[in-house]
């Protein structure tokens, strides 16, 4: 989806201050009915899909959808396929974006306006659209590669990559660092590698989550190339099993979910401990 | 003499700072030379944007005007201007993003505000990070959701139905447009809670408590200080939306089977091979028309951004 500003996505460690207004103390109805509106809203449609992937074809409760999954025909290769597409996008993106920016934030600081204006640019020409030009435009070897789409999703993430990052180097005395990792005689590469990725880590594992969730999420440009990723799989087969189909995908967001929870907690867990030991010093 | 040349060629100016250890460039190098060798890092990055992002755009306008067979034309565009399904579809696409981005507008700057100004620390922690996921969250499994949630056979139509009030047999239904802007909303709220929540900070508390101090009710506050405040930020946010909701296709597409005449469902359609002969190149202009539409609203977007941003500091 377009969301340009879901930089603080996740590693929204520094919330708003809360602008409590003083002593007042009237009860506030229109902030729990606001609320208790969009739980429902969020969470029902969680709750009824779980439901539903939960019955058999006569609607009664039955694990039976669940069982079922691991011996769908197509399943285990679409799952094979989007991981391989994750793992080629994250690991691309990363190698093109992480020294790019850096090296702007520390040389070319002029070019950060342009560097954000390039970056919005996948939202001015979405998906639908690029993969039209992209179809045309490439050559067959490539096209006949799933790794095309990987090639095109680095793309697709670079808004919310290039936003993470230079949040994250907004916030870390770059060219102090860089001075005293060259100081003491770190080439160029050792800098990068043992000075900055480490203190970019947050950034980077932020920016890994988003492109992660958006390579597994892909649904237009994998459908419109003919390659079945898992969510082109799901809604291949929802027309042979609904209940099966509906379990997979609410199996995939609950995995996405964990994957996410746990990167950002183990990363939340480094940075308490590496602060700890900041204060012993 | 000889000597000494050597020695001056050898002697470089240290680096003067980190820059001259990179760049790498002598002091007597001609400076275009030296800013090539210093933007050189660079230039990976601009090279696979202009390939993956620059090249494709560049094929679309171009074809946007040409014939099948190559010659120069506004007969694509003119054929979807003229009205018939293109128009259509374009006028259908602007009405759905219009719908779902006024509404989870303001219910996002609503929900925003009470989650901001909440005592619960975790809770505020809990919807930022769900907003970030929900926000880029769509498509197949939002589909699939919203089918068991309110689909024909749904949960919430069940209930409904046990009361006498089945929306299927009030004109409802999924796969029209009520359908898919009711589903986008589960996306667009979220994306407009996470936009909105910086600019909400902007709102000092010390406003309030000066109005307050003056005299000035809840309303007032709002009519004269937050609002005007906030508007800019509203509005640019909505745009955001606006886009969003216009180039939203794997929703539709896995809900409707693409039934419903949205611009992003044609395209789709037309890189399927549906297309009429004579209008082969159609698909393109329908891009370039997207394009336009979406250029225009990330623009207003960033102006109203830049505008706000002063309160911000």
């Amino acid at each position: 989806m377009a969301s340009v500003v879901a930089d603080n996505f996740l590693g929204s460690e520094t919330p708003m201050a809360p602008f409590s207004t003083g002593p007042r103390r009237r009860i506030r109805w229109g902030r729990g009915l606001i609320m208790l509106l969009a739980g429902a809203y969020f969470l029902i449609p969680i709750y009824a899909a779980l439901h539903f992937s939960l019955q058999d074809n006569n609607g009664n409760f039955s694990l039976a959808p669940i069982r079922a999954i691991p011996s769908q025909p197509g399943l285990g290769a679409a799952f094979w396929l989007s991981a391989r597409l994750a793992i080629v996008t994250t690991v691309l993106t990363m190698a093109l974006m992480v020294p790019t920016v850096i090296y702007v934030h520390l040389k070319l600081p002029r070019l950060k306006r342009a560097m954000e204006v390039i970056t919005i640019l996948p939202i001015v020409i979405p998906p639908i659209v690029l993969i039209l030009g992209v179809l045309h435009a490439s050559p067959l070897w490539l096209k006949s590669s799933p790794y095309m789409l990987s090639l095109v999703y680095v793309i697709l993430a670079m808004p919310f990559v290039y936003r993470s990052l230079d949040a994250g180097l907004n916030a870390l005395d770059l060219k102090t660092l860089v001075e005293a990792s060259r100081s003491l005689g770190a080439g160029w590469l050792s800098t990068l590698w043992r000075v900055l990725v480490p203190n970019l880590r947050s950034a980077i594992l932020s920016a890994t989550v988003l492109t992660v969730a958006l390579v597994l999420g892909e649904f237009t440009m994998a459908s419109l190339d003919l390659w079945e990723t898992m969510p082109v799989w799901i809604v291949n087969f929802s027309q042979t099993n609904a209940h099966v189909s509906t379990a997979v995908a609410m199996l995939s967001l609950i995995a996405t979910w964990l994957l996410l929870t746990l990167i950002v907690s183990l990363d939340r867990s480094q940075s308490r401990r590496s602060r700890r030991r900041s204060r012993l010093t | 003499m000889q000597r000494s040349d050597t020695l001056t060629t050898d002697v470089r100016p240290p680096p003067s700072d980190v820059s001259g250890a990179v760049g790498g460039g002598r002091w007597s190098a001609p400076s275009l030379a030296r800013s090539l060798r210093t933007g050189a890092p660079v230039l990976p990055f601009l090279l696979y944007v202009f390939l993956g992002l620059g090249i494709p755009t560049i094929v679309i306008v171009n074809l946007a005007f040409r014939t099948k067979s190559g010659h120069l034309t506004f007969q694509n565009i003119r054929t979807i201007a003229s009205g018939g399904q293109y128009l259509l579809g374009f006028e259908t696409s602007f009405k759905l993003a219009l719908v779902t981005s006024i509404v989870p507008g303001i219910v996002g700057t609503a929900l925003a505000y009470a989650i901001a100004t909440s005592k619960f620390e975790s809770l505020r922690r809990g919807v930022a990070s769900a907003s970030g996921v929900l926000a880029n969250f769509g498509g197949v499994n939002l589909a699939f959701m919203f089918v068991a949630t309110i689909g024909a056979v749904g949960l919430v139509t069940s209930w409904l139905a046990r009361i006498g009030l089945n929306p299927w047999d009030h004109g409802f239904s999924l796969y029209k447009l009520s359908g898919v802007a009711l589903v986008y909303m589960y996306f667009q709220v979220p994306l407009m809670v996470l936009v909105i929540t910086p600019a909400l900070g902007g709102l000092r508390p010390a406003w309030r408590e000066a109005a307050e101090n003056l005299g000035a009710s809840s309303w007032r506050y709002w009519r004269h200080v937050g609002l005007p405040v906030l508007m800019p930020s509203v509005l640019g946010s909505m745009f955001l939306l606006f886009g969003s909701g216009f180039s939203a296709y794997a929703t539709t597409e896995a809900l409707t089977g693409g039934t419903i005449a949205l611009t992003p469902i044609q395209i789709g359609a037309f890189l399927q091979g549906n297309v009429l002969s004579g209008q082969e190149n159609i698909g393109y202009a329908l891009g370039f028309g997207m394009i336009v539409i979406l250029l225009l609203s990330v623009l207003a977007y960033a102006l109203l951004q830049r505008r706000s941003s002063r309160w911000l500091q």
